[in-house]
């Protein structure tokens, strides 16, 4: 089957050696400008700067996961506790610079409450991954543990109450500001630069789309395999825990039962809407970004013009459908 | 004379333009066991695999049980009377033995749910006519590959199949096994029931099989009364001496200089592993290239994957230059490539570049602190496409999209950018077309002049003839005999493989 | 070769009898615990409480199982049940013999849709269900107008979730045990059955075989649909109203229920009984909290359940693992 594909994309690529996939890659943009073009003439006050805060902030934490979830699926796996290991470490934050201690030592608090969540967020990541490179449990099956007990023992350690707090410096997480655009944002745009570099330039990057491209190849090609894997487990369990603590800071509240509540399925959606095939092998990290964004803004649109979330929540299915079944049948 | 059972005539089919069959004939008799022999890529299992269905013909006629055949899909082939028997087990190993003789075709109570005391009874009878007496509702799985052999007939019997494809059936059997099978294969020929017979064990075809087909590139070269052939006339006809290609002069481009006082780089001694390699010994030096020869199933890709550290082996050691190799990082660190027989599968990341495919096992060398030298890396990889003549439109082009060649040229490439001391090269030339295998040789023989080692698996006798010093001959698992250049022939090659293990040295 | 057999064999072995008797053996602990702990765990109250509010989690689960065993995987369950209790909920007012085929009906659309989506657009069954997941989600809400839909009482329709068949045995325990056994016949007596657990096991091999694969695969997810449908129906008619917001997480439980019922994940071997068992178990524990609770001797919250839940999917996953590392090994040499 795949010789029929490369002989047949040969035939195109003659003509053009970068046709197939810069087509590809100007649709999404071009639905995206579309989609632009459509809110500067319909939707009020879309040019304001205030439009562009509001869902800065609101893309930020699900684009941050997207990147990890991004690096999960070019291994040919899938990590459902992002969600529950936001809730985790959003969970533990509070708890850290609330405590005696923390109120002691307010500069070491915050320092601690950033570390010591993002370590045992961490910790989730490296559980998932030696369930899945050293058991070979499937992925979705290795990262439902979490997916139910995280979150879980995120409410045992809150005993399930809604922590609230101010804490200025914690805040800035979630409510600072730079060049008058969220910090978040920033924060989200270096990551995903940062990863995007890491994919295109490093040994891991390499790696890990050789992993998923072709296991035993890489294996074979004396590629760590296991190590690799593992590694992409906990980069993106620690991306979720760096989520958790922001949509902590956001709201100055912390409730373990809906921190990063359903966050899975926007990564997943962003990552496959951003270009991310389930058959590993491909770590589009930008354009996870461009997914997270995509969806929200389909969202926002369809919200500022009068729709209701829910109508929101059955276009996206219909944007994942879709997005998936165009890359399926680009490849048969 | 009465029609034979199956007719297949000038069938062709290609895949994207390349003919895998071309005119291919096959008939098959009432009652008789008949045999297809031919080398890889001969075109035996396309010519099986258009007759069950699973692929359509281009051209040609087929003629079965007296009429004009258009099955469609493996379901039509069944309901015809075309059962096969893959090599591949295609049984659901976790399902009962009696499931899977039924699924599909369930003996039904009254109300319409299945008779299993039926079915378990009727399963029973079938297999209790084989001679085996086991208990039909325990999972396949938990019986021996031979019993599960018999099982996949036994569906084919229930099903009532006037024709029954054998594919590799013994491949995974031992001889006490081999022999209840043939039992069975003449229990089925008396009942009138026809069988077709796909084996490389050629000894086996004098055995058991009528008549046999011999196959080459896609094209039926031989039909024979197996009491009127010789196992050489066979394995001359499969290799198809007489093709041109391989007459003309210099016909490969690996040809052997002769110096092979070099240092001593890979020993192997007694190795075993759980992969069907029961004992392995040699020994390979600088400037040295040593073939290993055998039919297929001989352990010879067992061989490779064990010097590389892919398995483990059970017995036996495996040292680089006096280091033990554990695993395929180990090996690469101590200068060991492995260019693998399945390009597709163990071979090419599709989604990685030509320049990312070339580069996979040196990336350790190229990157410092975990970033890789691009610089270095492009340098590096231009040399390699220009020397080893990679024929692409730009270093950073997925290598699913060039050639199997060039494929394997990037693979090589890959191999090569280690700066290897040994090369292990599992059917380097297979499935490219003839300018590139000219060129792979030439460059291996480079490579091999200037001081590196090579362990060559080839089915081409001429490859191993022309550019082996020394040809390691595998049968079962097992490394029988050595034979020395220069002096080989393909006769005494032919021989070599051929001959049952026997108790001599040396060859 | 011989060797691999003997791996195989213990490998069955402890995947198709004892790991699902272990789940017997589990539950049964659990029950004696709770019976000689707890004064009121063996009462008709307690027992039918809890069978009552598990029957759904049954429903689901055992649709779950089909789904599982073609080698799929359906995460549109939960959601499908909220929309499945609003559209019963408003259909209540015709009576329960319209509201109830409306709501089975309603969960086999979003079934035949996640069919259509894997069979016809060839799209993963992990990424298809999980945008029915949504999608269900978003026309439950749309439905209800993001309210909870009151049932009406005037008519039959609360029968079904809330008195008793010949006043002791509520309905829908009598109606869950009906569809397990006829979904227990349709896998152990039945051809599609078979089809099923070989399209599973060796996808491949069903196809040369001559198997219907598409249809068993449209069937797994039109049942599991109309189980979530039932389920759902169920909501509405026990709690008295739909609720477009239940259902999250629910298709995690029911996962959970069939692996812990010793129902391979990659499909081609399981069990209805043991996934009914997985599912009262997970059900057990909670139950057993909250008498531990009640008691006041620890204090445990009800937030360990989900703890509890995820420690023993794991101890269900190292089983698994261990003994199917045994079998694809064998299947590599």
């Amino acid at each position: 089957m795949s010789r029929e594909r490369s002989s047949a994309e040969r035939g195109v690529l003659l003509q053009n050696p970068l046709s197939g996939i810069s087509l590809r890659r100007h649709g999404g943009l071009i639905a995206l400008a579309l989609l632009l073009l459509f809110n500067i003439v319909f939707t009020r006050n879309f040019l304001h700067m205030q439009t562009l805060f509001v869902n800065v902030s609101q893309v930020a934490t699900i684009a941050i996961v997207a990147v990890g979830m991004t690096l999960v699926i070019a291994t040919r796996g899938v990590d459902l506790s992002v969600g529950a290991v936001m809730a985790l470490a959003g969970a533990l934050a509070p708890l850290i610079f609330m405590s005696s201690f923390g109120r002691a030592n307010p500069g070491l608090g915050v320092a601690l409450a950033i570390i010591v969540p993002l370590l045992v967020a961490a910790a989730c990541g490296l559980f998932n991954g030696v369930l899945v490179a050293f058991l070979n449990v499937q992925p979705i099956i290795a990262t439902l543990i979490l997916f139910i007990s995280g979150r879980g023992i995120a409410l045992v350690l809150t005993n399930g109450n809604l922590q609230t707090f101010s804490n200025p410096i914690f805040s800035f997480l979630g409510t600072g500001r730079i060049l008058g655009l969220p910090f978040q944002g920033w924060l989200a745009l270096a990551i995903a630069l940062f990863f995007a570099w890491l994919v295109a330039r490093t040994l891991y990057g390499r790696y890990l789309l050789a992993v998923g491209g072709n296991e035993t190849a890489a294996g074979l090609a004396g590629v760590p395999v296991r190590t690799v894997k593992i590694a992409t487990y906990v980069i993106s369990a620690s991306l979720a825990g760096l989520a958790g603590l922001i949509v902590v800071a956001i709201n100055s509240a912390s409730d373990a039962a809906r921190i990063g509540n359903l966050m899975e399925l926007d990564a997943i959606a962003a990552a496959v809407v951003g270009g991310a095939v389930l058959s590993g092998g491909r770590a589009p990290i930008l354009g996870a970004i461009f997914g997270a964004v995509f969806i929200q803004l389909v969202r926002y649109t369809l919200l500022a013009n009068g729709f209701s979330d829910e109508v929101a929540l059955i276009i996206k299915a219909a944007i994942i459908v879709f997005a998936v079944y165009l890359q399926q049948a680009s490849r048969e | 004379m009465t029609t034979p059972l199956l007719r297949m005539t000038g069938i062709s089919k290609a895949f994207n333009g390349v003919p895998a069959l071309a005119r291919a004939e096959l008939a098959v008799d009432r009652g008789e066991v008949h045999a297809i022999v031919g080398q890889n890529g001969a075109g035996k299992s396309t010519l099986i695999k258009i007759l069950t269905g699973v692929y359509q013909r281009d051209e040609g006629e087929i003629a079965f049980d007296g009429a004009p055949s258009t099955i469609a899909s493996p379901r039509e082939a069944q309901e015809r009377g075309v059962s096969t028997i893959y090599q591949e087990l295609n049984l659901v190993p976790l399902r009962s033995v009696t499931e899977n003789v039924v699924l599909g075709y369930e003996p039904r109570t009254r109300w319409g749910t299945i008779d299993w005391r039926g079915a378990h009874r009727r399963t029973g009878e079938i297999l209790s006519r084989f001679g085996v007496d086991i208990d039909v509702k325990a999972p396949l799985a938990t019986y021996p590959t031979a019993i599960q052999q018999l099982v996949a007939i036994a569906r084919a019997v229930s099903l009532n199949a006037k024709l029954v494809i054998m594919d590799e059936p013994t491949s995974s059997l031992d001889e006490r096994e081999v022999e209840v099978l043939f039992g069975v294969i003449r229990e089925l020929k008396n009942s009138g029931t026809s069988i077709l017979y796909v084996s490389h064990f050629l000894d086996e075809l004098f055995e058991i099989c009528d008549r046999v087909t011999i196959m080459r590139d896609g094209r039926t070269v031989g039909v024979a009364n197996i009491a009127e052939t010789t196992k050489l006339d066979l394995i001359a006809a499969m290799l198809g001496r007489s093709a041109a290609e391989i007459q003309t002069a210099g016909m490969t481009e690996l040809a052997a200089t002769g110096d092979r006082s070099g240092e001593l780089l890979l020993e192997a001694e007694g190795v075993a592993t759980n992969r069907r390699l029961r004992n392995l010994s040699l020994k390979v030096r600088r400037g040295e290239i040593v073939g290993l020869a055998g039919l297929l199933g001989s352990g010879r890709t067992e061989a490779a994957r064990a010097i590389f550290g892919c398995d483990k082996p059970t017995a036996g050691r495996v040292a680089m230059k006096g280091t033990a190799i554990d695993c395929p990082r180990t090996a690469i660190s101590r200068g060991i490539g492995y260019l693998t027989e399945d390009r597709k599968a163990e071979g090419i990341v599709p989604e990685l570049s030509v320049r990312e495919n070339m580069t996979l096992a040196l990336l350790p060398q190229l990157s410092r602190m975990g970033l890789v030298d691009k610089a270095r890396e492009r340098e590096i990889v231009e040399r390699f496409i220009r020397s080893l003549g990679i024929k692409a439109a730009h270093m950073d082009q997925k290598v699913s999209e060039l050639s199997g060649g060039n494929q394997q040229k990037v693979l090589l490439g890959r191999w090569l950018a280690i700066q290897p001391a040994l090369l292990i090269l599992d059917e380097p030339t297979r499935g490219v077309d003839v300018g590139a295998k000219l060129e792979i040789q030439a460059i291996i023989r480079r490579y091999v002049d200037e001081g590196c080692g090579v362990i060559l698996i080839s089915s081409e006798f001429q490859e191993l003839i022309e550019g082996a010093d020394e040809i390691v001959v595998l049968q079962e698992g097992e490394s029988v005999r050595t034979v020395s250049n220069p002096g080989v022939t393909e006769d005494m090659l032919v021989h070599a493989i051929a001959q049952p293990k026997a108790k001599e040295v040396d060859a | 070769m011989l060797g691999d057999a003997f791996d195989l064999r213990t490998y069955t072995r402890q995947l198709g009898r004892s790991s699902t008797i272990t789940v017997w053996i589990a539950l049964l602990c659990l029950i004696l615990f709770g019976l000689l702990r707890y004064d009121n765990f063996g009462s008709t109250y307690n027992i039918g409480s809890f069978l009552n509010y598990n029957s759904m989690f049954i429903l689901i689960s055992v649709g779950m199982c089909f789904v599982i065993m073609t080698g799929g995987i359906d995460l549109s369950v939960g959601s499908v049940a909220a929309f499945a209790s609003v559209v019963a909920a408003l259909l209540s007012p015709h009576g329960l013999w319209v509201a109830l085929p409306g709501g089975i009906l309603a969960g086999m659309a979003f079934g035949a849709v996640n069919a259509f989506i894997i069979l016809v657009m060839r799209v993963p069954p992990f990424m298809a269900t999980l945008a029915t997941m949504l999608a269900a989600k978003g026309c439950a809400l749309v439905l209800s107008g993001k309210q909870t839909v009151s049932v009406s009482w005037e008519s039959n329709f609360t029968t079904l979730g809330m008195s008793s068949a010949f006043g002791i045995l509520p309905w829908t325990i009598l109606v869950t045990a009906i569809v397990v056994v006829a979904a227990w016949i349709v896998l152990e007596k039945t051809s599609l059955g078979r089809t099923v657990l070989a399209v599973g096991g060796s996808p491949d091999a069903a196809h040369l075989m001559g198997l219907k694969t598409g249809r068993a695969i449209a069937f797994v997810y039109l049942f599991s649909g109309a189980c979530a449908g039932l389920a759902g129906v169920f909501l509405a008619s026990g709690y008295g109203a739909g609720q477009p917001l239940e259902g999250v997480g629910w298709e995690l439980a029911a996962i959970a229920s069939v692996v812990v019922g010793g129902t391979l994940l990659t499909g081609g071997l399981g069990s209805i009984p043991a996934t009914v068992a997985g599912a009262l178990l997970f059900g057990l524990v909670f139950n057993i909290l909250n008498f531990e609770n009640g008691r006041g001797t620890i204090s445990l919250s009800a937030y360990w359940q989900s703890v509890i839940r995820g420690g023993l999917l794991l101890l269900v996953i190292l089983l698994q693992a261990r003994v199917q590392s045994l079998g694809v090994r064998s299947k590599t040499s």
